[in-house]
């Protein structure tokens, strides 16, 4: 089952939220939509209208940079990365 | 004996003050919103729920929530988009709670309404056909860097009709819920061309009497205004200003010709003039203007004070609160004769709200 690793950004806004979760999701998008249907609005958090990825908040699958279709292996690491960016 | 409770939006997170009726000493939590940058935080004043308009870098623009004065928060953002078609929610800028509806204004101007509070939210209007709007609607002038919906106005005694400040047009009024538009800018000035008779104008704050609804006063880019006509026509009231430039105002709550302004300087700076800070009142709707500045510093005091930044309560003897761009927060507990510094280490203030928790 891939593995989602969140930033630490999104923990406190959805009670129960956990920095690692496993999804069972063939495809970026796929693990967003498992997601959301289980926290409610975290897809507006990590997708503006379109959808497509925010501005400032990156995907990697097994290490390279991914875009929604991008396809998820059973056991991939999927990281999902807040841009070094604020002050 | 109430709980006196101010709402301070920064660029780090909602902060909650509270105090007594005496307004003295005051206690202080936060930040709140997990430090989301907060551009106007609002009370529902018929019930006390907190509403904060805040916009992540990394997780975009939400509404936060709280019942509890800042205890506990939730946050929704469902509905609040532009349908696509090119237009962009970048921001949302300000909130107007009344009647039931919370509002929030947006950038590109847009206003989006939510009748469940805060959970879900739908497009009520973004000024269709009105002068301007060709400039706000187009694709290729969308944000950030462009036009926004700065300020929201509702009247409380009828919950059809509002106002609505777009930056660099003006202040527009509907009084069908939002299904129409009219611009309430006659006599104001401006010392630039326009494209529109009727736009074209810099509003940066409008302040209605709560005991006069027909008495407005408004600080532009260019001068304080006052109309007695609820906005359809307006007077110029900057003489004995010390400049014509601001964006902080507020209205005396029981006096309908006393009215508060933090002038600054309209350059780059845009902060109070000479370093000394100041609020001035007018008692006598703009015939003559007072300096208040008992309290606040005078020395190297380069502060700034934004356009949601200022507030006013309802006692008796009204207090009055405003928070600058370097983190202080000032409170005057005697209807504005002295000033004394009640936060002096938050982050960039972008607005103060007050309200009376019986």
């Amino acid at each position: 089952m891939p593995a989602l690793h969140l930033p630490m950004t999104l923990l406190p806004l959805f009670p129960g939220l956990q920095r690692h979760v496993d999804v069972e999701a063939a495809t970026v998008v796929a693990a967003i939509d498992e997601l959301d249907a289980r926290w409610p609005g975290l897809r507006d958090r990590l997708c503006e209208p379109g959808p497509v990825i925010r501005p400032h908040i990156h995907f990697y699958v097994d290490g390279e940079r991914a875009q929604l279709d991008t396809p998820i292996a059973a056991k991939a690491r999927v990281d999902v990365i807040a841009a070094i960016s604020g002050g | 004996m109430g709980r006196t409770v101010l709402a301070i939006g920064t660029r780090k997170g909602c902060f909650v003050m509270e105090s007594d009726e005496d307004r003295r000493a005051w206690s202080m939590r936060g930040p709140l919103c997990e430090g989301w940058p907060v551009y106007h935080a609002v009370f529902d004043q018929s019930d006390g729920t907190l509403y904060a308009a805040a916009a992540s870098e990394w997780h975009g623009s939400a509404i936060w929530r709280s019942t509890d004065l800042g205890e506990t928060w939730t946050h929704s953002s469902e509905g609040l988009a532009y349908a696509d078609g090119g237009k962009k929610l970048s921001k949302v800028s300000t909130l107007s709670v009344a009647h039931g509806r919370v509002l929030v204004g947006v950038e590109a101007p847009g206003i989006f309404e939510s009748q469940d509070r805060g959970d879900t939210w739908s497009l009520l209007t973004n000024l269709e056909g009105q002068p301007g709007s060709e400039l706000w609607d187009d694709p290729a002038n969308q944000p950030p860097g462009h036009l926004g919906i700065s300020g929201l106005s509702h009247d409380p005694d009828n919950a059809d009709r509002f106002w609505a400040i777009v930056q660099g047009m003006g202040l527009f009024e509907t009084t069908d819920g939002g299904s129409s538009w009219a611009p309430r800018n006659r006599g104001l000035r401006a010392d630039w061309p326009r494209e529109h008779e009727e736009v074209g104008f810099c509003v940066h704050k409008v302040v209605r009497s709560r005991t006069d609804g027909d008495r407005m006063y408004q600080q532009n880019h260019v001068g304080m205004h006052r109309s007695d006509d609820a906005g359809l026509t307006w007077t110029e009231i900057t003489e004995g200003l010390p400049t014509e430039f601001g964006f902080a105002a507020a209205a005396h709550p029981h006096d309908r010709d006393t009215f508060f302004v933090i002038p600054l300087d309209p350059g780059h700076g845009r902060t109070m003039p000479d370093g000394k800070a100041a609020v001035w009142r007018t008692q006598d709707a703009g015939s003559s203007w007072q300096r208040s500045d008992s309290g606040l510093p005078q020395q190297e005091a380069h502060l700034g004070v934004l356009r949601q930044g200022m507030a006013a309560d309802t006692y008796d003897v009204p207090g009055y609160y405003f928070g600058t761009s370097t983190g202080q927060v000032f409170a005057s507990a005697d209807d504005g004769e002295s000033w004394t510094e009640i936060a002096s280490y938050l982050p960039a203030i972008s607005s103060v709200d007050v309200a009376i928790i019986d």
